[in-house]
Parts: structure tokens; C-alpha cells; sequence
């Protein structure tokens, strides 16, 4: 595997043994000095031209584990230099000795062009509204870890909620969580959902409340405020009335269904609940994890057989 | 000096013949056989035909030099076959005033490869405010005007402009796209773009606008022509507006016919055009209305943009692809028609819709003058984008080997191709 850039070419097979090397990320990332020198002498670059602060630095957070030198660079689109082309930056900076590159862009396959300006790996941290592979994985990490299950999904169901059309994590969950063998049920308006779902693994419904109670696990997507301008949703309250988790959704939530939320929550539109009350929330697990699986994928790309100590 | 060119065989509006023909000044002087010249063009087992005529061409000057000039997509156009271009009035400044249609006109006399025809702007600065002078450029000799690359989004203007146009010898062309419905669009709204989580331009921002104007021009006896057709529903809309004697035509593009929004799988922006790149079941319908004649001309929409600005993310890479020397090999290879309607459809009927049909379009007889395309129907090539004349790079079609290719182009008696060579 050279690159990271999409769940699809990644394959359940891919997917799986990804989440088995994060079970020992997870258990360096538990030694009283988590670090290993498994990358040492690698350069990984982070180039973030869309701003994000959780998935930047648990990307660092993983480099660094692993030893590998890092460097990030954050950059408004807008402030890329106009007349300097997205190919230039990349070749500038990989002149300077790159062995992977961990992309973050607003705009759909800037992972793809990159990969065929480099020789470098290129791993992608969100474009567009395409994918995020990592956080699929971490998400299946999760749910694997939270259920106690090992191998797939197979039985799982899962409902992915709120704003499909807009969202990489839905189209790489769906994905992911498809591939190990889950239900996958996405609830949103019509507005809110791709112009065309032909060919996904999923059903859909617009009825919340009839899944509450039935699914394992319930993914909040967020819910971005500017959506409203473009008509596609009367406001959030109305939103929130029909797609939130609230107090009487919670109610009925069984203990054991997971509340899943790629971060950053919009308190009281998502969730109108305190999440601290929720017995299945397990969205700090998820960031916890992030690191892990990031560990895992840089290992994978850039590692040597058994040089994980 | 005469010209003469042997041994091929004749196809042009009034049918078909093996004859040699003889060009001196600019003007055939003899059809027939055995015929000799003071130089001779060989075409043995090739077709010759009325130059073509391109309705859609954006040759970039001025404004934006970096991208193409006159003389290069000229030179581009002649290779293609092309012995007429329309150009598109999207320059900086805007081909609105007689100073900047004459600028382009005396650039093209310049290089001198093909006529180039500048089209004037609908509206001034093709703003979508207020009209150009239609009767002042009219006079110098425009006949086709758009504000191509924007559709005019205000109905009640477009209305005014049709009634304007009335008597004026003119013909306004729309590009058609109601921009509320795209905005920020990169490729065609489906399933291919729900997937790649690209925002989609769907098919009714183009639908609805044809309609409307074929409803103005219904409403108002306008002559109008609806540019770069790209689905299935707008092919059955013009189609029953001409069963209604509505004075429309329309065109279609090679890239329209040949190509899907699969390709942007890839995430390579050569294949970002607007109107975007549909589906397989378009292009059967965009086939299906040239064959029957719904669709009218075969225009290039040839739209070159420099290498960095198409290397950027597909939502800032600018629209468009290269088009002029590939048009002819398409039209032969993928459109399953006989070559008579083949070459009607670069030929003279776009000749037709630009009024150009007095110096272009044919057909070759005595007198007529000398603008004519030889090419061999058989000859198999592959496109590389650095042997292509465009001063831009932007071609959707490298490394395809396509069949059919221009031999040698005459303007206005002048062999400027020569054994597929600009003489100039």
C-alpha cells in the first residue's frame, strides 16, 4: 500500500488489518513513555489548507510517536500565494525530502492530484466532501472496541444522521462500516442527502424516532450553521426537533447503543442532551483512538515489517 | 499562380465526385478532371470538402495571451480543418464595442490562417445589465452575439434583446445555465458526483434556460442559437420547438458526444467543462439530434487555459478543453454518420448560422471562394499535447489514437496546411 486516500481502495481486508496494527498502537500509546522508534529518519508533512485542529494534531501526536520527524504547515487556501499552483507547493516542499504527505484540503481529490505530482506517500486527512479515511477507521476502531467484537460487522446496525451530501466522514463510514458487513441506515431530510445514493450499501428513512431503540449505533454528523443560507433546512430548531438526539430520544436510546460524533459537536442542535449523560457515548473514545489508527497507518505506509518494538 | 488539387474525391453540399480543382486568386477557376496547376496539392484517397466553420472558438486575445492568441489557435483552427472561427467575446475588454471586435478581426487578418469572426457580447462586459450595441456592431459586420460563459440570467432583458435583435441580421446565442442552480458546481449532478463528493451542476439549470428561450423566441420572432447542448431533455426540447417552426438551431461539442463525467474519477481537471460532461444515455441523445438534424453544427467550444491554472483543485481549475484538432477525427469516429452529414455539420451549416455562408461552407464550384479542407477519412494518429499547435496544453483526449485527419486547409486560396503542416 502506497497511499491512503480513499476506504474504497482500501478494502475490507485493508480495513481489518489496519484495526489489528491499532490494537498495538493502542498498547504503545498505554506504556508509561509512548514511543517507539519505528520511523525514525522519516519525514511526514502535514499540509492542512482547510483549518482543523483535533485531526492536525492527532496526526502530529502519531508522527512523533513513531519517531518520524514532522512537519506542519497550515495554509488558508486564500493565502496560497495566487499565480503559485497547488503543484508548485507540493513540489517545492517535497524538495526539501518528504516521505509522506498528510493532506487536509476543502475541495474534493486534492489527495489524488498530489499523488501524482510525489513520489512521496500521500495519506488523506479530509477532502472535500468526498472522504476521511482515518476517521472511518477510527470510527470502526471504536465500535470494535466498545462492542468487544473482533473480525466485521455483520449483524451491526448503524444509523448515520444529519448531513449526508456535505459530509466525507458519512461517505467514508458508510463505506467502512459496509465493507465489515453493517446495516448502515442514513436518516436526513432529502435535502440533506446526496443527489443520488444509487449504488450505496444503505437504506434510508427521514424517521428517526422509528430507529431509536433498534440501532447499535447511533452517528451524529455536524450539523453546519451556514446550511441554512442555502436553504436547506428551515432552521435549526426544526432540525433539531427532527433529526437531534433529544431528552426523549436519549430516554429511549438503550444503554448499550453506542452515540457516536466526528467532532466538533454543535451543543443543543446534535446533541440536546448533556452528553456525560448518555451511558453509550463514546466520543472522547473516538479521538483517543484517532491516534492510534493514525500510528497504524503511518506504520503501514512507511514502516518495516517487524520494526514495530 | 494556380493551385491545383488532384485526385480526390469531392464532397460538399451538392453531392459527391472525383474531380481535381483548380484555385487561382483566391477563387475556384475550374472544376473538372485532368485538370493541372502551377502547384499541385495531392488528395488521392482523400476528401475534399468546404472548410469548416467553428461557432465556438475562445481565442483568449487580448486578456488572456498566456492561455492562446489569434495566431496560435488560428493555427490551431487550420490544422483542425477550419477555415472560419467565431470568436467568443469573453476577452478582456470584452468584444462589447466596435474598437475591441475590430482588434480581434485585424489580429486574425494578421495571422491570416483562418477568418476569424469575433462575436459580439450580448450584454456590455457580459454583465447580464445592460445591452451592447447591437446595430452599431451589426454594422461592422457581426452577426452572432453571446455572453458565452454566462447564460443572461434576466428574463426580461433576454426579451428585450430578442425583440432588439429584430431586423437587425442577427442571431443571439445563449449559453444556456440558470447560475442560481450551479453555483459552485464542478461536474454533472448525479451519482457519479454524489460519490466523488464534488458539488453537482444539474441538468435542469440548463433544461430550464433552453426552454425559456425557445418560449422568447416563440414569443417574440427572434433568431436564436443555443450553444454546446449537453442533455438528452434539451435535444427533445429544441427538437419540438423546430417541429413548431421556432426559428432556432443549436450545436453540440465533440467532448459532449464522446466523453462522460465517469472521467472525473481521475479528479484531473482537464475534464472540468461547463456545461459539464453528462452521461452515456446524453451523449446518445446529443448523437441521436445530430443525425436527425435537431442539432444543427458540430462547434468545438475549444477553450484553452495554461497548465498551472488547470493544476489546481477541480473547484478553482477554470472550465474548459482544447478542441479545434480533434473535432474532425471525433465527428468521423464516434458518430456513426456518412460523411456528406459529417461535413454539413462543420461545414455549412454552421456557415449558415454565422452568415457566413457567402466566403465559407461551399460549395466547391466556379467562382466560389477557394476556403477548403482536404483530409484522409482513414488516417490513424494519437494525440500528443505537445505536438498540438494550441499555445495551451489542455486536451481531454491524450495518448487516444483517433482516425481522420486534415491533409491540407485552403483560405481564401491560400494553402495554409500543407501535408498537415501550418505553412505560417
Amino acid at each position: 500500500m502506497k497511499h491512503l486516500r480513499s476506504i474504497e481502495e482500501l478494502g475490507a481486508a485493508g480495513i481489518l488489518s489496519l484495526l489489528e496494527l491499532t490494537d498495538h498502537m493502542v498498547e504503545i500509546n498505554a506504556r508509561p513513555i509512548p514511543k517507539v522508534p519505528a520511523l525514525r529518519g522519516k519525514n511526514v508533512v502535514n499540509i492542512f489548507f482547510e483549518d482543523s485542529t483535533r485531526t492536525r494534531l492527532s496526526f502530529e501526536t502519531a508522527a512523533k510517536r513513531l519517531s518520524a520527524d514532522v512537519m506542519t504547515f497550515s495554509v488558508g487556501t486564500s493565502s496560497v500565494n495566487k499565480g503559485e499552483s497547488l503543484r508548485d507547493t507540493i513540489e517545492t516542499v517535497q524538495a526539501m525530502g518528504v516521505d509522506a504527505f498528510v493532506i487536509r484540503h476543502k475541495s474534493s481529490g486534492v489527495p489524488w492530484q498530489i499523488s501524482n505530482w510525489t513520489d512521496a506517500s500521500v495519506i488523506n486527512a479530509g477532502d472535500g466532501w468526498h472522504q476521511h479515511p482515518t476517521q472511518a477507521l477510527l470510527d470502526c476502531y471504536t465500535i470494535r472496541q466498545a462492542l468487544g467484537r473482533k473480525g466485521g460487522f455483520e449483524g451491526l446496525r448503524i444509523a448515520i444522521v444529519g448531513d449526508i451530501k456535505h459530509s466525507r466522514v458519512a461517505r467514508s463510514d458508510v463505506q467502512a462500516f459496509a465493507a465489515l458487513g453493517a446495516h448502515v441506515t442514513l436518516v436526513a431530510p432529502p435535502t440533506l442527502l446526496p443527489p443520488s445514493i444509487e449504488g450505496w450499501p444503505v437504506e434510508t428513512s427521514q424517521d428517526l424516532d422509528s430507529l431509536v431503540g433498534k440501532v447499535d449505533v447511533l452517528y451524529l454528523l455536524r450539523m453546519q450553521r451556514e446550511r441554512m443560507g442555502e436553504a436547506l433546512i428551515p432552521s435549526l430548531r426544526e432540525y433539531t426537533d427532527r433529526f437531534g438526539l433529544t431528552t426523549d430520544r436519549a430516554r429511549r436510546l438503550g444503554d448499550s447503543t453506542l452515540v457516536m460524533h466526528p467532532g466538533p459537536m454543535n451543543r443543543g442542535v446534535e446533541i440536546a442532551v448533556d452528553p456525560s449523560e448518555l451511558p453509550g457515548n463514546v466520543i472522547i473514545q473516538q479521538v483517543a483512538n484517532g491516534v492510534a489508527v493514525r500510528m497504524a497507518v503511518l506504520f503501514q505506509l512507511l514502516g518495516q515489517g517487524d520494526s514495530l518494538a | 499562380m494556380t493551385l491545383v488539387i488532384k485526385g480526390g474525391r469531392i464532397i460538399d453540399r451538392d453531392g459527391e465526385r472525383v474531380v481535381d480543382v483548380v484555385i487561382d486568386n483566391g477563387v475556384i477557376a475550374e472544376v473538372g478532371t485532368n485538370l493541372s496547376g502551377d502547384r499541385t496539392l495531392d488528395a488521392i484517397g482523400c476528401i475534399v470538402s468546404p472548410g469548416f466553420v467553428d461557432l465556438h472558438t475562445h481565442l483568449r486575445e487580448p486578456g488572456r495571451e498566456e492561455a492562446e492568441t489569434v495566431e496560435t489557435g488560428s493555427r490551431a483552427a487550420a490544422l483542425g480543418g477550419y477555415t472560419a472561427v467565431v470568436a467568443m467575446p469573453n476577452t478582456e475588454p470584452t468584444q462589447d464595442s466596435i474598437a475591441v471586435v475590430n482588434l480581434v478581426r485585424s489580429l486574425g487578418e494578421r495571422a491570416g490562417l483562418v477568418e476569424v469572426m469575433p462575436a459580439g457580447a450580448i450584454t456590455i462586459e457580459r454583465a447580464g445589465k445592460q445591452l451592447a450595441p447591437f446595430a452599431e456592431l451589426a454594422a461592422a459586420g457581426v452577426t452572432l452575439f453571446t455572453d458565452d460563459g454566462n447564460g443572461v440570467q434576466d428574463p426580461l432583458l433576454m426579451r428585450r434583446a430578442m425583440e432588439y435583435s429584430l431586423g437587425l441580421g442577427i442571431t443571439l446565442a445563449q449559453h444556456c445555465e440558470v447560475s442560481r442552480l450551479t453555483d459552485g458546481a464542478v461536474m454533472n449532478e448525479g451519482s457519479c458526483c454524489s460519490h466523488l463528493g464534488l458539488p453537482g451542476w444539474p441538468r435542469i439549470a440548463e433544461e430550464l434556460m433552453v426552454f425559456r428561450d425557445i418560449e422568447l423566441a416563440r414569443l417574440t420572432g427572434a433568431s436564436i442559437h443555443l450553444l454546446h447542448l449537453s442533455t438528452s431533455r434539451s435535444v427533445e426540447l429544441v427538437r419540438a420547438a423546430k417541429a413548431d417552426g421556432v426559428t432556432v438551431t443549436a450545436e453540440a461539442t465533440p467532448h459532449h458526444f464522446t466523453l462522460t463525467d465517469e472521467t472525473l474519477r481521475s479528479f484531473d481537471s482537464v475534464f472540468k467543462v461547463n456545461p459539464p460532461l453528462r452521461t452515456m444515455a446524453d451523449i446518445e441523445a446529443i448523437k441521436a439530434g445530430l443525425r436527425d438534424g435537431t442539432i444543427d453544427a458540430i462547434a468545438t467550444d475549444h477553450a484553452p487555459h495554461p497548465q498551472e491554472s488547470k493544476e489546481q483543485p477541480l473547484d478553482q481549475a477554470p472550465p474548459g478543453m482544447l478542441g479545434l484538432e480533434t473535432a474532425l477525427s471525433l465527428a468521423l469516429g464516434e458518430l456513426d454518420l456518412d460523411l456528406l452529414q459529417t461535413i454539413a455539420l462543420l461545414s455549412w451549416k454552421p456557415a449558415a448560422i454565422a452568415r457566413l455562408g457567402a466566403r465559407h461552407g461551399g460549395p466547391i464550384a466556379i467562382g466560389r471562394p477557394a476556403n477548403v479542407t482536404v483530409f484522409d477519412p482513414d488516417l490513424s494518429w494519437t494525440v500528443k499535447p505537445s505536438l498540438l499547435a494550441s499555445k495551451s496544453r489542455n486536451t481531454p483526449y491524450t495518448g487516444r489514437t483517433m482516425r481522420g485527419k486534415v491533409r491540407h486547409t485552403i483560405f481564401n486560396g491560400d494553402p495554409v496546411v500543407v501535408d498537415g503542416t501550418a505553412q505560417r
